[in-house]
């Protein structure tokens, strides 16, 4: 279920502005990799050129290649809405459909592209709740707005929805900086078990974040204020944090700057 | 829960800080048919409006042109209005001078009041009371045009005459307050009065959403320096709001000039050979009233041609007034961007 | 909005207390201040007036007419002004279908617009639009009316028919209903069509089946709110839609009374039964008007995004 990304000569532009610049990595399947930095250093952007959500904001292109099992996701012919579904994507603030009940919530992805068979909707929203350890605080309650529940739980419950529609690859964009301590820890070891199944790409803030649940590590800086950001160093979490290539990785971890 | 009245563009607004609301123009959009017929289909209604405003303007011209030409009098200052015949002679100016009189008349105390209401609604009235005086002063706006009228000539006029009496007994020797010998229901005087309450909502309602805007430091500034509550509203609070008093006061002239039913129901009509007078105590019919009233004579297309032009004017008109409205509101936008 | 009041109070109190070496000063200021909110509070009074005394003199002078069950079911047809009897059944007839039909017409081009202003317009040509729309919002009816009368009766040469007014009306009705349509949509969280895109739903599914179900109640207060306008205005009908006594449904044939002609057919009589019918016709036209416009805002409470 899983696949590998290899990300090569990335550029990545808001319209004239180039935001980030020539990002070359590899993402293996089944692992968690983690995106830091500083506000502002295209972390959050490289990302959501994975899913090509990057493009839903206008002017946003981008220029290289970002290859999924070999299989280019900017070639002219891939449909991005297909990549969205090969490639979920759970953000900051927890976003469930207001409109809809719990399992709407998590059966949303499925219904709205045509899944209309009520068993295997049952199914999958049970699958997916377990999967994302929320069934047991549910469901007595799944007919109820997902409005409802706390921070912590709605934020799992996007990541059910996110799983539900079966990707092979899930994007985190720093899920659980609006969150509380207790809600963060139970998002993590979420996220343990989820590499099982999935190639999961994290975006965080908090190195100890990073440190605890990701594998591999990225460092992206901005070269200068107004330049583009860029890919400083990849690695091993752990040789990441004890012992970086590069100076300004091992500055930013020390929290001399950011 | 905002209402409609106050013509808000998306256009013109700016994304918000919370990233809420859309992206405009996102490239979400994909090649797929569902998409295609979706967008083209949104696409598509914004084309009708634009088309739909243009054919208004252009019809409006076609049809009045050829009057116009045939026009033995001159179309903009003359006082007659005789649009038949083989040798028609037809102008505005009496009808210009009614509905800018009457909407003049209706801003003085329109514009006053409805800031007096709107500043009641946000600043001075008790916080259980504020809702519902908005909503009460809203549906001031849904009293259909022809009930105010109807109501302002029957009942509400009559309270008017000693007010007309002493004025024009006291101001009489001023052209402007003459008596002209008109029951003081139907005089330009009376229908602005009755204007000002018909425009007050919309003035009401724009400056209301202004004024809520007022970022509390600045009151809580004021506040902090010791300044009473209308001096804080003086100081922070009328000058931040002013663009947006303005722009509503605009909404409501044109408004004003355009409203047909009310002024037709109150307005006397003039005696075609009466002596021209500046008086408010005057009757007269202004552009929307003398179309309405006569819209059992559209039968020739020279005549219909004549009233089309006159509604052309009316057009023009209100929208110079909006545009002016427009350009207020936005370019308060660019100075708080 | 309450807090400030309280500092503005307390700070006002506090300063009685602490500086009473001002007190001369003050007393000036306070009067004033005074002075300001008394004028506010007489505004608001003052702006009441009007919506009471017509309210109350409608129900004065109408209330007894909306009693009888006969208002309710039967026409004017063969009713004189000297005569009391009949009812108003045509005439809300007619305002209601040439409402539905307005309606019907408006809200899929108005809310489409708003859809494209604000989930795919950009550029000139939405600046196009979005400006026509504010065009459009200040046309006076009386100018909607006679557009659609140089096109209707001019130029294709038809008769003036109940289809003709609804014409207007859609005019009228459209900038409205564009305008709170947009508000609202705006009001939709950017992160749900992000969520939505994220779980591969096409664009056009997403506007259909996220951002409108959110945006619903919000939208419904629109098309209430400009129905509610529309149903009271007379101008176009004075224009295009003539009064008849008899019931009619027909919207491309012949005649249909409306509630505002019904009033303007007999607003100068001076007989009774006439004036009581122009009382009773006004009163029902507020009710029709109010309770569109209250029930409009009732369902905005149950709005989604605020």
């Amino acid at each position: 279920m899983a696949k590998r990304i290899d990300v090569k000569d990335l550029d990545i532009f808001y319209g004239d502005f180039k935001a980030v610049e020539g990002v070359s990595m590899t993402v293996e399947p089944r692992s968690v990799t983690a995106f830091i930095g500083p506000s502002g250093c295209g972390k959050s952007t490289v990302l959501r050129t994975l899913n090509r959500m990057h493009e839903v904001i206008p002017g946003g292109r981008v220029d290289g290649k970002v290859l999924l099992d070999d299989q280019d996701l900017y070639a002219r012919t891939m449909d991005p809405v297909d990549v969205r579904r090969t490639v979920g994507m759970v953000f900051q603030r927890p976003n469930p459909f207001p409109t809809m009940s719990i399992k709407d919530n998590v059966a949303a992805g499925l219904k709205l592209n045509g899944v209309k068979n009520k068993k295997r909707l049952d199914e999958v929203v049970e699958k997916s709740l377990k999967g994302a350890n929320l069934w047991n605080e549910v469901k007595d309650r799944l007919d109820k707005p997902g409005a409802g529940l706390s921070g912590g739980q709605q934020q799992r419950l996007c990541i059910a929805r996110a799983i539900a529609v079966e990707p092979q690859v899930l994007l985190m964009d720093e899920p659980c900086s609006a969150l509380d301590p207790i809600s963060t820890l139970a998002i993590e070891d979420l996220i343990n078990e989820l590499k099982s199944q999935f190639t999961i790409v994290i975006v965080t803030h908090n190195m100890q974040q990073a440190a605890r649940v990701s594998d591999q590590t990225a460092f992206f800086n901005l070269k200068a204020t107004g330049q583009p950001g860029r890919l400083v160093e990849v690695g091993d979490t752990q040789k990441i944090f004890s012992n970086p290539d590069e100076q300004a990785t091992e500055d930013y971890i020390s929290g001399r700057f950011g | 829960m905002s209402t409609s009245i106050t013509g808000h563009s998306a256009i013109d607004d700016l994304p918000d800080p919370e990233g809420h609301g859309p992206h405009e123009g996102d490239r979400a959009s994909t090649s797929r048919w569902g998409d295609r017929l979706f967008g083209g289909a949104a696409k598509a209604s914004g084309l009708f409006v634009v088309l739909l405003v243009t054919l208004v303007g252009l019809f409006l011209i076609v049809q009045a042109v050829p009057s116009l030409l045939n026009n033995e009098a001159n179309f903009l200052t003359s006082t007659e209005w005789v649009p038949s015949g083989a040798e028609p002679r037809f102008g505005i100016a009496a009808l210009l001078w009614a509905t800018v009189i009457t909407s003049v008349i209706a801003m003085l105390i329109a514009v006053p009041l409805g800031v007096a209401v709107a500043l009641f609604i946000t600043e001075y009235a008790p916080s259980w009371l504020s809702k519902p005086a908005a909503v009460i002063i809203d549906l001031l706006a849904a009293v259909p045009s022809i009930v105010f009228g109807f109501w302002g000539l029957t009942i509400a006029g009559q309270y008017f005459q000693p007010v007309q009496d002493f004025l024009a007994g006291t101001f009489g020797f001023i052209p402007f307050f003459k008596d002209s010998g008109f029951s003081a229901k139907s005089t330009l005087a009376f229908a602005g009065i009755i204007l000002a309450f018909m425009i007050l909502p919309i003035i009401t309602a724009i400056s209301r959403e202004v004024f809520n805007q007022v970022p509390t430091p600045h009151k809580e500034g004021a506040l902090a320096l010791g300044a009473t509550k209308w001096e804080m509203i003086r100081t922070a609070v009328l000058p931040f709001g002013k663009p947006g008093v303005i722009s509503g006061a605009m909404l409501g002239l044109g408004r004003a000039l355009g409203e047909t039913l009310a002024v037709m129901i109150l307005l006397s009509t003039l005696n075609p050979s009466a002596p021209w007078s500046f008086s408010i105590f005057n009757g007269g019919e202004t552009f929307a009233s003398k179309i309405a009233l006569n819209a059992g004579e559209f039968d020739s297309p020279q005549k219909t041609g004549a009233y089309i032009a006159a509604g052309l004017v009316l057009f023009i008109l209100t929208f110079i007034v909006n545009s002016i409205a427009r350009v207020v509101i936005n370019r308060r936008k660019a100075f708080s961007e | 909005m309450s807090t400030v009041t309280h500092v503005g109070e307390e700070s006002t109190r506090a300063k009685a207390v602490t500086l009473p070496d001002m007190g001369g000063k003050s007393s000036g200021r306070a009067i004033k201040d005074q002075a300001a909110r008394i004028v506010m509070w007489s505004a608001f009074v003052i702006a009441c007036v009007p919506l009471v005394w017509i309210l109350v003199s409608t129900l004065l002078k109408g209330g007894h007419m909306l009693a009888s069950v006969d208002w309710w079911t039967l026409s004017q047809n063969g009713i004189t002004a000297r005569r009391e009897g009949g009812g108003a059944a045509h005439a809300i007839q007619g305002t209601l279908i040439q409402g539905a039909v307005t309606a019907l017409m408006s809200v899929p081009i108005g809310v489409l617009t708003a859809i494209y202003l604000v989930e795919y317009g950009r550029g000139r040509f939405a600046k196009a639009v979005s400006f026509m729309v504010d065009i459009l919002t200040g046309v006076p009816s009386i100018v909607a009316a006679l557009f659609i009368y140089a096109l209707w009766v001019t130029t294709f040469g038809f008769q003036r028919v109940p289809f003709a007014v609804t014409l207007a009306l859609v005019l009228l009705m459209i900038p409205t209903i564009v305008r709170s349509t947009e508000e609202m949509l705006k009001l939709v969280p950017n992160e749900l069509r992000e969520a939505s895109y994220a779980l591969g739903v096409p664009k056009w599914k997403t506007i259909v089946s996220i951002v409108l179900p959110t945006a619903f109640s919000g939208i419904v207060t629109g098309v209430l709110l400009g129905l509610a306008r529309v149903m009271g205005e007379t101008a176009p009908l004075i224009i295009l839609g003539p009064y008849t006594k008899s019931m009619a449904s027909n919207l491309f044939d012949g005649l249909m009374g409306t509630l505002p002609t019904m009033i303007n057919q007999d607003r100068t009589e001076a007989l009774q039964p006439a004036v009581d019918r122009v009382w009773g016709a006004a009163l029902t036209l507020i009710l029709i008007v109010f309770v569109l416009n209250l029930l409009g805002r009732f369902l905005g409470r149950f709005s989604k995004v605020s």
